[in-house]
């Protein structure tokens, strides 16, 4: 067994230090409980099993599996390589535009499409819209973690009007198999842009609102500055990704690190945690990393639809894709929870002879079982809401 | 006519018909705000809720109160089935014992002892046992610690609650409630928060001590029905449901009416010690028996809506920062308030 990390806790009794009144060590018995898979704060279908003393967590063990639909294999069986993309969006489907956009560039960069500038932008808009709107599910279901119940339906109100925007653009509102090999299924429809602007317009405020009533309350940052650090070297160490790495003070996004797309035209700036309220890497830099996200993403969106240009949204690509055989890709683009990366290998047919997703929530929720020994049960539903994970992609 | 004059000369059968009326009131209040509640809830968060049910969803806490009596009664197997089954209505009739000392009226009490303010604080701890048997009985991981921590939780607040009962009891010089709202009778300026009815330079320097206990009562008094952000034993996002995760049906009905019953006794307690309970707010508008039962229950009230909204705004602490509060905020402050109200006192 692991060690317990020194986390800087106030917690002065310690497991198995409990002491009589004669001087005794009091024998306490450690109790296994069974969190999820149908737990209120699992987030999905998580299961934990915790061994706690008191409420004191000495073990967390991780059991997932129970949303695994078979990804990888369904991927080999497909008749062609645009099938998948329906598919992928159903691995992290609080973030389903990111995760085709991720397929479709390993696609375009195995078959060497180039695809027309307008496309681009577009699927920026869409991209960072996403990330908003999933951070908010983060946000919101962060709050019901913590205790506040309201924080959950302002996040939901705002996402809303993400997917109204959606909608009108693909007509989905959660899987929108709207990014294709080679270009979107539409153009932006007529009233996008003015509504989009608007949406920005309305946002700015609604995140000052978010951090007065949340982020900044004293409640909130009593309950979550200095728990479930996350030092810089475990983070880097776990191969933790996206806002729960910056979170913990290390500065890396893919969009600015290994650049795709139009991201290097823009002004933005990645966000990392500070440790303004406790530690560096603890919760409460977690969700403050993604807060200042959103507000980045709109950055993004505002420039991207300022500089939108004319022209078509499909490449001219062949009806039947046939990769070369033996061609083989990694692309690694960061997706709203992190690194979000497709291997992919041919074997000259029409379908994938191998593909490989590697998802940011797997990878952050590994980290889980380091950081939650020797919190408490209050705080393990904090660790766990912060490190923000989709069971749908954990599982695959 | 004669059977109820005979009836009513029975004196037993009348003070069982007196002890009734707290009752009445406890259900109809329950339903009342369990609307309010979710009303005011819906509508801190953007939303409407019950619309269907009758007009803007009044009928609402009757279907609801209709569904729960129809559900299926479970009881785990491996239960301990006496003390599951016992818990709901222990930890009810504590609650509900504590109704027999809220002056409601110059006129009506529904039994005036001498001993009112410490009768609160006695039966109060009865509604720890009834949770603390749900949780054990349950044999659930998850009720189990619920249990636990109301315990704990009960434990500690009822110290800042019974120091803060001394202060207006020491300032009213009487443990019975209708005596303390007597003595605040005449306007608002008579009102223990401000000081009670005493010479003018004493109240000034009571005034600020008072102020500090009340606000340290209304603290604790949250702390004590267990609502957010003190709602640790039935914390959802970590204990499930907490003690009453396995109730279901009309023993979950009574746990959800021992608390909303218990939130208006709190809610009372402050009223009739430091808010001049039945007394109206001006000095002889309004007054006489009848009115103080209005100006008791809306000042209650007024305490409850405070209550509701907190708990829509907040988040929960953890368990060891609620005892921190507890014992390291709350108590020695009431100490300090304690000794300088005795000293003003005295002098």
């Amino acid at each position: 067994m692991l060690q317990p990390p020194t986390l800087p806790t106030n917690y002065t009794v310690k497991p198995g230090q409990i002491k009589t009144s004669t001087g005794k060590t009091l024998r306490t018995e450690e109790m296994i409980i069974n969190m999820g898979p149908q737990h209120p704060s699992t987030h999905g279908v998580l299961r934990l099993e915790i061994v706690v003393d008191g409420e004191i967590i000495v073990d967390c063990i991780p059991h997932i599996g129970y949303l695994h639909r078979c990804f990888e294999k369904h991927c080999e069986h497909m008749t062609n390589y645009q099938q998948v993309i329906p598919y992928a969006d159903r691995m992290d489907y609080c973030s389903a535009m990111t995760n085709e956009w991720a397929f479709a560039l390993a696609m375009e960069r195995m078959l060497k499409i180039e695809v027309p500038e307008r496309v681009e932008y577009i699927r920026v808009i869409m991209a960072e819209l996403q990330r908003i709107a999933s951070h908010l599910i983060a946000i919101g279901t962060f709050g019901i973690d913590s205790g506040a119940f309201t924080p959950f339906l302002y996040a939901f109100i705002d996402r809303e009007k993400i997917l109204d925007l959606f909608e009108m653009t693909c007509g989905a509102r959660l899987l929108y198999n709207y990014i294709w090999i080679g270009g979107v299924s539409h153009d932006l429809p007529p009233k996008f842009i003015e509504q989009a602007k608007d949406f920005i317009k309305y946002f700015r405020p609604r995140i000052k609102m978010m951090n007065d009533l949340l982020s900044y309350n004293e409640i909130f940052v009593k309950r979550t500055a200095n728990v479930g650090v996350l030092p810089r070297e475990v983070a880097i160490n776990y191969a933790v990704s996206g806002p729960q790495l910056r979170g913990s003070g290390v500065n890396w996004d893919l969009r600015r690190d290994d650049p795709y797309s139009i991201y290097h035209k823009l002004q933005w700036e990645p966000q990392i945690g500070k440790g303004e309220m406790g530690t560096v890497g603890d919760c409460w830099d977690r969700h403050i990393v993604r807060m200042r996200e959103m507000e980045q993403s709109l950055n993004i969106i505002e420039q991207a639809l300022d500089s939108l240009p004319e022209g078509n949204v499909k490449a001219a690509i062949p009806k039947r894709i046939r990769p070369d055989k033996d061609a083989e890709i990694y692309v690694r683009t960061e997706a709203s929870r992190g690194e979000l990366g497709f291997y992919i290998v041919s074997d000259g047919t029409a379908s994938p002879f191998r593909v490989k997703a590697r998802g940011p929530a797997f990878v952050n929720l590994s980290v889980l079982p380091e950081i939650a020994k020797g919190a408490m049960i209050a705080d393990l539903v904090l660790i766990a809401g912060s490190i923000d994970i989709v069971l749908g992609e954990v599982d695959r | 006519m004669e059977i109820v004059q005979t009836l009513l000369a029975n004196e037993i059968l009348v003070s069982v018909l007196l002890s009734l009326i707290p009752l009445v009131f406890v259900v109809v209040y329950a339903l009342i705000v369990l609307y309010t509640e979710m009303k005011i809830a819906a509508h801190i968060q953007d939303r409407v809720a019950y619309m269907r049910t009758g007009w803007h969803g009044t009928l609402q806490p009757i279907a609801d109160m209709i569904k729960l009596l129809q559900k299926e009664d479970i009881i785990p197997a491996q239960a301990d089935k006496l003390l599951f089954r016992l818990a709901p209505f222990i930890a009810f009739a504590g609650t509900y014992a504590a109704y027999a000392v809220l002056p409601f009226s110059s006129m009506y009490i529904g039994s005036n002892i001498n001993l009112g303010a410490f009768f609160l604080v006695a039966v109060g701890s009865l509604v720890v046992v009834g949770i603390l048997m749900a949780g054990w009985a349950s044999n659930n991981k998850w009720s189990l610690f619920g249990g636990i921590r109301s315990a704990a939780q009960m434990v500690s607040y009822e110290i800042p609650i019974a120091l803060a009962i001394v202060i207006a009891v020491m300032i009213s010089g009487s443990l019975n409630l209708q005596e303390v709202t007597k003595f605040q009778d005449g306007g608002i300026s008579n009102w223990i928060v401000f000081g009670g009815p005493l010479p003018l330079n004493q109240k000034l320097m009571l005034l600020p001590f008072t102020l500090l206990t009340f606000l340290i009562m209304f603290v604790a008094s949250i702390a004590e029905v267990n609502r957010t952000p003190f709602d640790l034993p039935e914390a959802e996002s970590e204990l499930v449901q907490g003690f009453n995760t396995e109730y279901s049906g009309m023993r979950f009905a009574m746990f959800y009416l021992s608390e909303y019953a218990n939130l208006f006794t709190v809610s009372a307690v402050v009223v009739a010690l430091f808010l001049g309970g039945w007394s109206s707010p001006f000095e002889n508008f309004m007054t006489g028996p009848v009115w103080g039962i209005f100006w008791f229950v809306a000042k209650a009230y007024a305490f409850v809506l405070l209550q509701i909204w907190i708990r829509w705004t907040l988040p929960r602490l953890r368990v060891d920062q609620l005892m921190y509060v507890s014992w390291k905020v709350l108590t020695p402050w009431l100490f300090f308030c304690l000794l300088a109200v005795g000293l003003i006192l005295v002098i």
